[in-house]
C-alpha cells in the first residue's frame, strides 16, 4: 500500500534543549535528503545505510537553518514500519517550528495528531491498547505519569478490571438463566445478595477513577483555582509560587479582574494555578465579568486555594464562596498572620468539612511550606512514589470506567425502585461491556457460555 | 432415468415447521409452490416437546404471527394448557408457552396447506438439487438454482428452492447400543441430498439432539407429583385470534424430580452411553443436555427437575421432560422408576439421541439465501438451530425472501433492534455456531424493546408490505398505534392538583401525597398504580382495549429504561450503517489478528456492525477496520 509522507515536532514544544522532528513515509529519505548537508557536502542521506546517525545541517534553500544529527531508518524495522528519519535539532519553539516548516514544504504534510501511532498500528507494530499506552508515554510530563503508563502495559489495570468483570458476568448469568428457564432456576432472595454485590464492585470501580484523575492530574497538572474576596492576597500567593511578577499586586480591591494562568511544579507534581478575581458583589462591569469567570473556573477545578484576609471578620461575601466550593477539594489559607488575626480556623471549620486550614503570610512568605505539603498529601496521601496502587492515565479508560460506574449506579437505582430482575442485568451487561473495551475483549458468547457452564438448564 | 417434468416457480423440501411456513409464506404471495415430504403424515411433526414457546421463544412466534406465518393460529386452535411465563418479572420477558396437543397440531396445520391456494404437497424424497453455473459475475454467487431431483426420477424445474430438511440429512437415532439410520420417530432418513449439497460447495456439519422416553399415562402415579395447572385468564398466540375463544379446559402437566439413585445408576451405566463412550460424533446442545450430561455436569446437585406433560388429549402418552437420554433401554427403564411416581412406569417409546447433518450456516445472507448459489434459501435445524419456534421463525423470512426474490423486489432483513427472528437470523449468519442454536432472552440486546406485547406494533407493516398480511390487519394496527400514542399525550398533558381530593384518593390506592401538581402519566408511571387504578381521577377519558391500555402502561412505567435502549439502538444503527466495500482486500490490512483477517475473509461481513460480531473479530480489529476504512477513503479522496 502506497503512503503519504507525514512529519511532525515528535518533542514537547518548549524551550528544552533538544528536538526531535520526525518524517514518515515512503518519501520520508527523500525530503530528508532534499534539506541536509553533510559538513562537506558529500554525503546524501539517499545513500546512508540503514538505521545510521548523521551530523549536518538543515537548509532552507540557501539559508542555514540549524546543526542537526539526522538518524535514517528504512522499513520495516521503524516505528512506524515505514520509512522513518528523525531530525535532532536545538531546542526551542523557533527552531522546531522552521525545520518543520522547511520539511513540510519539500513534500509532506503534517502529521495528526498520533498519527505515527496510529500507522505504526495500521501496518503492524503494536496493538491497539499498547498504542494508547504509548501515547501515553509520549505525554507523560513527569516521572511518576512515566512509571504508571509502563504499568499499563504490564496489565495491572487489566487484571483489576477483569476480575470485576468476572463476577458481574457471574450475576448476569444467573439472572439470565432464571429468565431462560424459570421453572427450573429461582430469584426468590436473590436481591439482598446482589445490592450487596453492586455496592462493593461500584466502590471498586470508583477507586479506579479516582486514580485515574490522580494520574490525569500527575500528566496535565493539577487544576487549582485560587478564590477568595478582593484584596485577600491571592495574587501575592501566586507570584509566591511562580516566583515573579506576572499578576499585579496592589491594595486597591478588585484590581485582577480577568482571570491568570500559571503552571508550576510543586515536588514533580504540576499546578496549573487559575488566580480569580476576587469573588465579592459588584457594579462594575469588567469586574463583574472576571467575577462570573471565577465562579466558573471555581466549579471546573480539580483544587480549590481558599485565600481569607484573617485581619478581617468573614462576611456575607465569604458565606456565599464557602458555599460555591462546598464540594470541592479545599485548602484555606488564613493570609495576613504578620497582622492582628480576627478570624479563628473554627469560624471556617465551622462552616465547611473536610477542609485543610493553613495559616500564612504571603508578605513574609510563612506558611507556604506546609501549603505545598497539604497540596501533595491531599492528592497522594503523603507520598507521590505509591507503588502498589493501580493508575488509570488514559482518558478513554477513565470514561469507559466511568460508563460502567454509572451502569452500577443503575442497577442500584432499579433495586431501589422495586424493577423487575431483568431490567437489572441490562445495566449489569453494559458495565461489562465498558469494561470489556478497556482490557479490549468483547462480550461474544461469554455470557452464553457462563449460563450453560455454571447453571444446569431444563429439558 | 426418465420420470415427471414439471416447472413451478418454489420447491420447499421438507415439511416440519420451517418447511410450512416458507411454502405457505410463497404461496399466499401467489408463487406455484411444492412442498416435499418423505411422509405426509408427518407435516408439522413435533418429535421432541408438546409445548409451543416458553421463554424468548413465544417471543418468535408473536413476531411470526405479526409478520404473518401460521404457528401462532395452529398452536391457538390445538393448545390444550396455556401459561405467561415470568409473569413476576418485567414486561420484556413474559413470554407465553402452550402444550399443544401434538396430533391435532399437525393435522390442523396439514389442512391448512392442503387447503392452500397455488401450494401442492407432495410425498417424495428429493435427492438432488440441480444447478448450472453463472456464466457472468455476479456478486459473490457462483451458481444458480435450477430446480430438484425427486427419488422417483422426477424433476421439478423451480426458481427458488428453500432447503427445510430438519434432522432427517442421515439421520442416525441412537439408544445405546441400538442403532438405526432414521429420522425422528422411526421416519424415513433422507441419505442422498447431503451428497449433492457438497457437490455444489456446501460445507456441512453434523449436530445431534435428543428427546427423553415417553410413559403410558395409565403406569403414572400421580399423587406422588406436583401439579401444574394453566392460566385462569388465557391469552393467545395470535394477534388475530379473539382471545374468548381460547378460554377452554385445560389439562395439568405434573412435576417430579430425581434423586441419587437415579444418578448413581447412570453413573454406573455411563460407558453404555453412546456419548461418553465416544460413538456419537455430532454436537449437542448445551442448554438441553441429557440426564447423563446433567448428572456428570453439575454433579453437585442433588435433584433435577421431571416435567411430566401430556402429548394430547386422545393418546396416553406422556412426555418427561428433563430426562433425554441415549442410554440403552434397559437402563433407561431402571432410572426412570426410581423417580417418584414413575416406579411402575412403562415406556411406550423409549428416549434416544439422533445425529443429522446440516450447514454452516455461515454460508448465508442475512436473507438465509446462500450466499454462492443464486435462489437457493434454508431455514430451521438444517440452518444449525434447535426448537419449533426457531425454525418457523426462520422458514417464514427464507419464504418471504424466495417470494420477494421471485418479484425482483428488496428481500427483508430483520435487524436486531427490531425483532428476535433478527438477532436469531443475525447470529445464525455471523457466528460460529458449534451447537444447535437456541433462542434465549439474554441473546437479544435491546429486549424491552423487543417485547411480545408489541410484535404486531413493530412487525405488521413489514408483512403487511410483503403482501402476507391483509390490508385490514395491518390498518387496525395503525388505528392502535395511533390510539396509544395520543392517549399517552393526553396523560402528560392532564394535571391534577395535589388538593385533598387527590391526596386522600392517592392514601386510599396505597401512593404517597402531591406536593405540587402532577400530570396523570407521572402518577402511572409510579410502581403502585397504573392506568386502570386511576380511573376515578380522570372522568375524561374513552374507552380503550385492553392491548392499548397495556402499551400505555408499559410505556409510561418504563419510560427511562425504554428511551436508554433506543438511544443504544441509535449507536447501533450508525455502526450497522458503515458498509465494508465488496472488494475490501482483508489481506492488506497488516494489523488484523490472523483469526480475525480470515474470519472477516470468510464471512464477508455488509457492515462493520456485522463484522463487529463475527467471533473471532475483536473491537482492536475493529478499530483496525475503521482505521483502515478512514485511511482507505482519505487515500481515495485525494487521489
Amino acid at each position: 500500500m502506497k503512503t503519504d509522507t507525514i512529519a511532525a515536532i515528535a518533542t514537547a514544544v518548549s524551550d528544552s534543549g533538544i528536538g526531535i522532528i520526525r518524517i514518515s513515509g515512503d518519501d520520508a529519505v527523500g525530503i530528508a535528503s532534499r534539506i541536509y548537508h553533510s559538513k562537506d557536502n558529500s554525503k546524501k542521506l539517499a545513500d546512508v545505510r540503514s538505521h545510521t546517525i548523521h551530523y549536518g545541517y538543515v537548509y532552507d534553500g540557501d539559508t542555514l537553518v540549524d546543526e542537526v544529527m539526522a538518524v535514517v531508518m528504512r522499513a520495516p524495522n521503524t516505528y512506524t514500519k515505514e520509512d522513518v528519519v528523525e531530525i535532532d535539532c536545538h531546542g526551542g519553539i523557533l527552531v522546531m517550528n522552521r525545520i518543520l516548516d522547511v520539511v513540510l514544504r519539500n513534500g509532506c504534510r503534517l502529521a495528526e495528531p498520533g498519527e505515527f501511532t496510529k500507522r505504526a498500528f495500521l501496518n503492524g507494530r503494536i496493538d491497539l491498547s499498547r498504542a494508547e499506552a504509548v501515547m501515553d508515554l509520549i505525554h507523560a510530563k513527569n516521572d511518576f505519569a512515566l512509571k504508571s503508563s509502563v504499568r499499563q502495559l504490564k496489565g495491572a489495570v487489566s487484571g483489576k478490571v477483569r476480575s470485576l468483570r468476572e463476577e458481574i458476568l457471574y450475576e448476569i448469568a444467573f439472572i439470565e438463566s432464571a429468565l431462560d428457564d424459570p421453572e427450573h432456576i429461582s430469584l426468590d432472595g436473590y436481591l439482598d445478595r446482589l445490592q450487596e454485590k453492586t455496592v462493593r464492585i461500584h466502590k471498586e470501580l470508583k477507586k479506579l477513577i479516582d486514580s485515574a484523575d490522580n494520574g490525569k492530574m500527575l500528566k496535565d497538572g493539577i487544576n487549582t483555582v485560587i478564590v477568595g474576596k478582593p484584596n485577600a492576597g491571592k495574587s501575592s500567593l501566586l507570584n509566591l509560587l511562580v516566583g515573579d511578577e506576572k499578576a499585579i499586586v496592589t491594595s486597591v480591591a478588585g484590581t485582577t479582574r480577568d482571570v491568570l494562568e500559571e503552571s508550576i511544579r510543586l515536588h514533580g507534581v504540576g499546578l496549573n494555578i487559575i488566580d480569580t478575581a476576587g469573588i465579592r458583589d459588584t457594579e462594575d462591569e469588567v469586574e463583574k465579568i472576571g467575577v462570573e469567570k471565577a465562579r466558573k473556573y471555581a466549579g471546573n477545578a480539580d483544587l480549590i486555594v481558599y485565600v481569607v484576609d484573617a485581619s478581617c471578620a468573614l462576611d456575607e461575601n465569604d458565606n456565599e464562596i464557602m458555599e460555591l466550593i462546598a464540594d470541592k477539594k479545599v485548602i484555606v489559607l488564613l493570609n495576613k498572620t504578620d497582622l492582628e488575626q480576627v478570624v479563628s480556623e473554627e469560624d471556617i471549620t465551622g462552616k465547611m468539612t473536610q477542609v485543610s486550614v493553613i495559616r500564612t503570610s504571603t508578605k513574609e512568605n510563612t506558611g507556604i511550606d506546609e501549603f505545598e505539603r497539604t497540596v501533595r498529601q491531599l492528592f497522594f496521601g503523603g507520598e507521590i512514589a505509591v507503588n502498589d496502587e493501580i493508575y488509570i492515565t488514559n482518558q478513554r479508560h477513565k470514561e469507559a470506567l466511568a460508563e460502567a460506574c454509572e451502569s452500577m449506579e443503575l442497577v442500584l437505582d432499579s433495586i431501589a425502585d422495586q424493577m423487575p430482575e431483568d431490567f437489572y442485568s441490562i445495566d449489569l451487561m453494559s458495565a461489562y461491556a465498558s469494561l470489556g473495551r478497556i482490557i479490549g475483549e468483547e462480550v461474544g458468547d461469554d455470557l452464553v457460555n457462563e449460563i450453560f457452564s455454571k447453571f444446569c438448564m431444563g429439558k | 432415468m426418465s420420470g415427471i417434468r414439471e416447472k413451478v416457480d418454489v420447491c420447499v423440501v421438507g415439511a416440519g415447521h420451517a418447511g410450512c411456513e416458507a411454502a405457505l409464506a410463497c404461496a399466499r404471495m401467489g408463487l406455484e409452490t411444492v412442498i416435499f415430504t418423505v411422509s405426509v403424515d408427518s407435516i408439522a411433526l413435533m418429535p421432541c416437546n408438546p409445548n409451543i414457546g416458553g421463554s424468548s421463544k413465544g417471543h418468535l412466534v408473536r413476531e411470526l404471527d405479526a409478520l404473518g406465518g401460521e404457528m401462532g393460529k395452529n398452536i391457538d386452535k390445538t393448545f390444550i394448557q396455556s401459561k405467561m411465563l415470568n409473569v413476576s418479572k418485567g414486561p420484556a420477558v413474559h413470554s407465553l408457552r402452550a402444550q399443544a396437543d401434538k396430533a391435532e397440531y399437525s393435522r390442523a396445520m396439514r389442512k391448512v396447506l392442503e387447503n392452500q391456494e397455488h401450494l401442492a404437497i407432495k410425498q417424495s424424497e428429493v435427492v438432488e438439487l440441480l444447478a448450472e453455473d453463472l456464466t457472468e459475475a455476479d456478486g459473490s454467487y457462483q451458481k444458480k438454482i435450477t430446480g430438484v431431483k425427486t427419488f422417483t426420477g422426477a424433476v421439478y424445474e423451480a426458481k427458488a428452492v428453500i432447503l427445510c430438511t430438519g434432522t432427517y440429512l442421515k439421520a442416525r437415532c441412537l439408544c445405546g447400543e441400538a442403532i438405526t439410520h432414521t429420522g425422528p420417530n422411526g421416519l424415513q432418513a433422507a441419505n442422498y441430498l447431503t451428497d449433492s449439497l457438497i457437490s455444489l460447495g456446501v460445507e456441512m456439519r453434523r449436530f445431534k439432539t435428543g428427546t427423553p422416553a415417553r410413559m403410558d399415562k395409565r403406569s403414572i402415579d400421580f399423587s406422588r407429583m406436583e401439579e401444574q395447572t394453566g392460566d385462569e385468564r388465557i391469552v393467545p398466540f395470535s394477534f388475530s385470534t379473539d382471545p374468548e375463544d381460547v378460554q377452554i379446559d385445560q389439562v395439568s402437566c405434573w412435576l417430579t424430580y430425581t434423586n441419587q439413585e437415579t444418578h448413581d445408576i447412570i453413573r454406573a451405566n455411563l460407558d453404555r452411553s453412546p456419548i461418553y463412550a465416544g460413538i456419537i460424533e455430532g454436537t449437542g446442545p448445551r442448554y438441553c443436555p441429557s440426564i447423563e450430561d446433567k448428572v456428570v455436569k453439575f454433579a453437585d446437585k442433588e435433584r433435577h427437575q421431571v416435567f411430566i406433560e401430556p402429548e394430547g388429549l386422545h393418546t396416553n402418552e406422556m412426555y418427561v421432560g428433563g430426562m433425554s437420554s441415549s442410554l440403552p433401554e434397559d437402563v433407561q427403564l431402571a432410572m426412570y422408576r426410581t423417580v417418584p411416581g414413575l416406579e411402575n412406569c412403562r415406556m411406550v417409546k423409549n428416549a434416544y439421541a439422533i445425529e443429522y447433518d446440516c450447514i454452516r450456516s455461515d454460508q448465508l445472507y442475512p436473507t438465509l439465501e446462500f450466499k454462492k448459489i443464486s435462489g437457493l434459501f434454508s431455514a430451521g435445524q438444517f440452518n444449525g438451530s434447535s426448537g419449533y419456534e426457531e425454525a418457523a421463525a426462520q422458514g417464514l423470512i427464507a419464504g418471504m425472501n424466495a417470494g420477494l426474490f421471485l418479484k425482483g423486489k428488496e428481500q427483508i432483513v430483520l435487524d436486531r433492534s427490531q425483532a428476535y427472528i433478527g438477532v436469531l437470523i443475525d447470529d445464525l449468519v455471523t457466528k460460529e455456531n458449534l451447537e444447535p442454536y437456541r433462542m434465549m432472552t439474554s441473546r437479544a440486546e435491546y429486549r424491552l424493546l423487543l417485547r411480545q406485547d408489541n410484535a404486531d406494533l413493530r412487525l405488521r407493516r413489514i408483512g403487511y408490505e410483503a403482501g402476507l398480511v391483509t390490508r385490514e390487519q395491518y390498518e387496525s394496527v395503525c388505528e392502535k398505534e395511533r390510539a396509544i400514542a395520543s392517549e399517552i399525550e393526553r396523560l402528560h398533558n392532564v394535571k391534577v392538583g395535589a388538593n385533598k381530593e387527590m391526596q386522600d384518593f392517592l392514601e386510599r390506592k396505597g401512593s404517597s401525597g402531591l406536593k405540587t401538581a402532577a400530570s396523570l402519566a407521572e402518577l402511572i408511571s409510579r410502581p403502585e398504580l397504573s392506568y386502570e387504578m386511576i380511573a376515578a381521577i380522570d372522568p375524561d377519558r374513552t374507552a380503550l382495549s385492553d392491548d392499548v391500555i397495556e402499551q400505555i402502561n408499559i410505556n409510561i412505567k418504563y419510560d427511562g429504561y425504554i428511551k436508554r435502549q433506543l438511544k443504544q439502538v441509535e449507536q447501533f444503527k450508525k455502526i450497522e450503517k458503515k458498509k465494508i466495500p465488496a472488494d475490501i482486500d482483508y489481506d492488506e490490512i497488516k494489523n488484523l489478528r490472523l483469526e480475525a483477517r480470515q474470519k472477516l475473509q470468510r464471512f464477508q461481513p455488509v457492515s462493520v456492525g456485522q463484522a463487529s460480531r463475527i467471533s473471532g473479530v475483536s473491537p482492536a480489529d475493529i478499530s483496525v477496520l475503521l482505521v483502515y476504512l478512514e485511511h482507505f477513503a482519505s487515500i481515495g479522496n485525494r487521489s
